[in-house]
């Protein structure tokens, strides 16, 4: 194997590792309530400008906005919860497809009016650096989000299935009146789903700021891969993100680079669709 | 439907007749329909490019003695037709050739502008510009340069910006000029994304160089608004080309950037084909990390005082951001487009697109550097130029080439980072 091949796979983990951490917050909240979060790419994207402003203005590295950034975020999660979730869930699916997306129209053309919508990005930072490993280049920021992916889906997998907090949580998702009767408030189930995703999420864009451009549409670029890697790794299930990601960086990376950057969007929608043919359910979905 | 609803559409259907026609007679109002990428991915070029409509409009509206003999200039308003203001509705094409099609029916439809101005994306102008066609509207085209504009046979389009072959020619002179200095350019790729932009202005290029006998080396297509790039870089990296020609919008110019110094690339030349590279937030976000990158530009600010000087520093008033080739490209086309209108007396369509035919304005009635604007049979300006910059400090563009009008001579090789 060409040792340009090997950077190729590895760059392509770094990336697909990326995609799952963006992707986790969004497969908790459409496996757990049936609701597909539209706004999810600019819940991204806020977590980029929160890591910027606490750069640029603050002083503070992305040390204190990665923090900063998922705080703000869960808090954002929560009260969209209240303000609309909640309500437009009782709706018709309609309903909840076009108040998430109106709601990311909202986000998106909140921060341009705010921001302008001139590309920014990072100054170089303590995370800025590129490791040379025998030959091999990776980025530092790169790696940093590699390895925050690898430990929130951990902690969100193990908090799902070994806490009382994350069996409320299902129980919530499995049937919520039964979990009413034995005592489980869905609403707060819920809106705490909806800030841990959203949390997660806005940490996810803090550490995705060090390598990317920041720009108010960038949602809809990191959006759409995220809606892919959630349905290949199974609605719902962390892990399954996780292997979805890394699965589809791999995959763009090396027919980016065999076969030209122009088709390996042809290969991975193709392999997607295949897989969906056979496995409906995804990686790790429940069927 | 009752009585009410009746005298309700009644009233209405009176009020817009009332208002509609008769207060436009009143004002004297010249409506410019103009289609700009205001959302999306290019979206801090539409903005820019608003602001510096709202420079050009009010230079066109208010009396600017300070710019001596700039047509327009002087008095307030369009003197051909008594003083009338020009305004400008701006739509958003959201960079999609069908959102743009939709707004330039709608300008045309129920705006009734009088002349189409836009739409940046050569992919967006292509269909914003067939429907001007159809209806029979002027349709003036400032910075968008895939050379088949032109070529469509249309009688109401008309381009004031250097195009793809006059690039790729001064792309050709240019490296067979440090060539001669000693610079490796025997490999040239070609980097470019897959809209109507870059594949055919990558397509003008490879012509141009084949032309001289020297294929090009290397094709590197990727799709626009690129999540990742490392595998085009790690191509071009395995290949060692010595010279690189990026025709990118601005996310993916960033992107690259950044993801070349990750991966420690630098060709000998790095050649920009404008678009992103001269978006001034480009220089901003990824400047320092692309130190010596060559791009083209029509814009050469003059000495101070001089109507260039004058105008890019309203435009930084305007804006905040100093003026790059592609906002100077877009307020020049504007400036021909109102100056048509100015002579033609008329917003009547066929007598602005007369006027434009018969325009002949000279250098030294320009802000940017065109050795005039004159068009042809096919709606190009055949006095357009173009020269080659560079951005050696990672802040700003210095002119390098040709000899004549360069500030500094061109750095070599490419330094980066």
């Amino acid at each position: 194997m060409s040792f340009v091949l090997v950077q190729v796979i590895v760059g392509g983990l770094l990336l697909g590792a990326v995609y799952a951490l963006f992707s986790s917050g969004l497969t908790l909240v459409w496996g757990m309530m049936n609701i597909v979060n539209f706004a999810h790419g600019d819940f991204v994207m806020l977590g980029m400008y929160v890591a910027y402003v606490v750069y640029t203005l603050m002083g503070g590295g992305p040390l204190l906005g990665a923090p900063l950034a998922t705080l703000v975020l869960a808090t954002v999660g929560v009260v969209v919860y209240f303000a609309l979730i909640r309500d437009i869930m009782k709706g018709p699916m309609l309903a909840q497809i076009l108040g998430t997306f109106g709601l990311a129209l909202l986000l998106r053309y909140s921060v341009f009016w705010w921001f302008g919508a001139n590309f920014l990005s990072m100054p170089p930072n303590i995370v800025g650096g590129t490791y040379a490993f025998a030959g091999l280049r990776i980025e530092a920021s790169r790696l940093l989000a590699g390895v925050v992916a690898l430990l929130v889906t951990l902690g969100l997998h193990l908090l799902l299935t070994r806490t009382s907090l994350g069996s409320k949580m299902l129980a919530v998702a499995e049937d919520q009146t039964a979990a009413q009767l034995m005592g489980i408030r869905p609403d707060t189930m819920q809106a705490i789903a909806w800030g841990i995703a959203a949390g997660a999420t806005g940490l996810a864009g803090a550490l995705i700021a060090n390598f990317f451009y920041i720009v108010p549409t960038v949602g809809e670029t990191l959006g759409i891969v995220a809606f892919v890697t959630v349905s290949l790794g199974g609605f719902g299930s962390v892990p399954g993100a996780l292997v979805a990601g890394l699965l589809i960086g791999v995959i763009e990376s090396l027919s980016g680079y065999l076969i030209g950057a122009v088709y390996k969007d042809i290969v991975v929608y193709v392999l997607f669709l295949l897989f969906l043919w056979f496995r409906p359910q995804g990686l790790m979905g429940k069927t | 439907m009752n009585l009410k609803h009746v005298t309700g559409l009644l009233c209405a259907a009176a009020m817009s007749l009332a208002l509609g026609p008769n207060a436009d007679a009143q004002d004297k109002v010249v409506k410019i329909g103009v289609i700009l990428p205001m959302s999306g991915g290019t979206a801090s070029i539409g903005a820019h490019a608003k602001a510096a409509l709202d420079v050009a409009t009010d230079i066109i509206n208010n009396a600017h003695p300070e710019l001596g003999n700039f047509p327009l200039a002087k008095n307030a308003g369009l003197a051909g037709l008594g003083g009338a203001k020009v305004e400008v509705i701006i739509a958003d094409n959201q960079g999609n050739p069908a959102t743009g099609q939709n707004q330039a029916l709608r300008l045309i439809t129920e705006d009734k502008v009088a002349a189409l101005f836009g739409s940046y994306q050569s992919g967006v102008t292509l269909t914003t510009s067939a429907i001007a066609e159809k209806y029979g509207v002027p349709f003036l085209n400032s910075e968008s340069v895939a050379a088949n504009l032109t070529e469509r046979g249309f009688k109401w389009f008309f381009r004031t910006t250097p195009i793809a072959t006059d690039f790729a020619r001064i792309y050709v002179d240019f490296l067979a000029d440090i060539k001669a200095q000693g610079a490796k350019t025997d490999s040239v790729a070609l980097v470019h994304d897959n809209t109507e932009y870059g594949s055919s202005v990558a397509n003008t290029i490879a012509g141009a160089f084949k032309e001289k006998g020297q294929p090009i080396a290397l094709d590197v297509a990727y799709p626009v608004n690129a999540t990742d790039v490392q595998g085009q870089v790690l191509q071009l990296k395995d290949k060692k080309p010595d010279v690189v020609i990026m025709i990118s919008y601005t996310s993916d110019a960033i992107l690259f950037a950044k993801t070349m110094q990750s991966l420690d690339y630098k060709p000998a030349v790095l050649l920009a084909d404008d678009a992103g590279y001269s978006d001034p937030s480009f220089t901003k976000a990824a400047g320092k990390i692309s130190q010596g990158v060559f791009n083209r530009s029509s814009w050469i600010v003059g000495p101070s005082g001089s109507a260039s000087a004058v105008i890019a520093d309203m435009y930084k008033k305007k804006s905040g951001e100093e003026m790059d080739d592609t906002v100077a490209r877009q307020m020049q086309g504007f400036f021909v487009l109102a100056d048509a209108i100015d002579r033609a007396g008329s917003t009547e369509p066929a007598k602005i697109q007369a006027a434009l035919k018969a325009t002949d304005l000279k250098p030294e009635q320009l802000m940017i550097g065109y050795k005039g604007v004159k068009f042809d049979d096919k709606g190009q300006n055949i006095l357009a130029s173009g020269a080659i910059i560079q951005l050696q400090d990672g802040e700003n563009y210095v002119s390098v080439w040709p000899k004549t009008n360069a500030e500094k001579a061109p750095m070599l090789p490419y330094k980066g980072w």
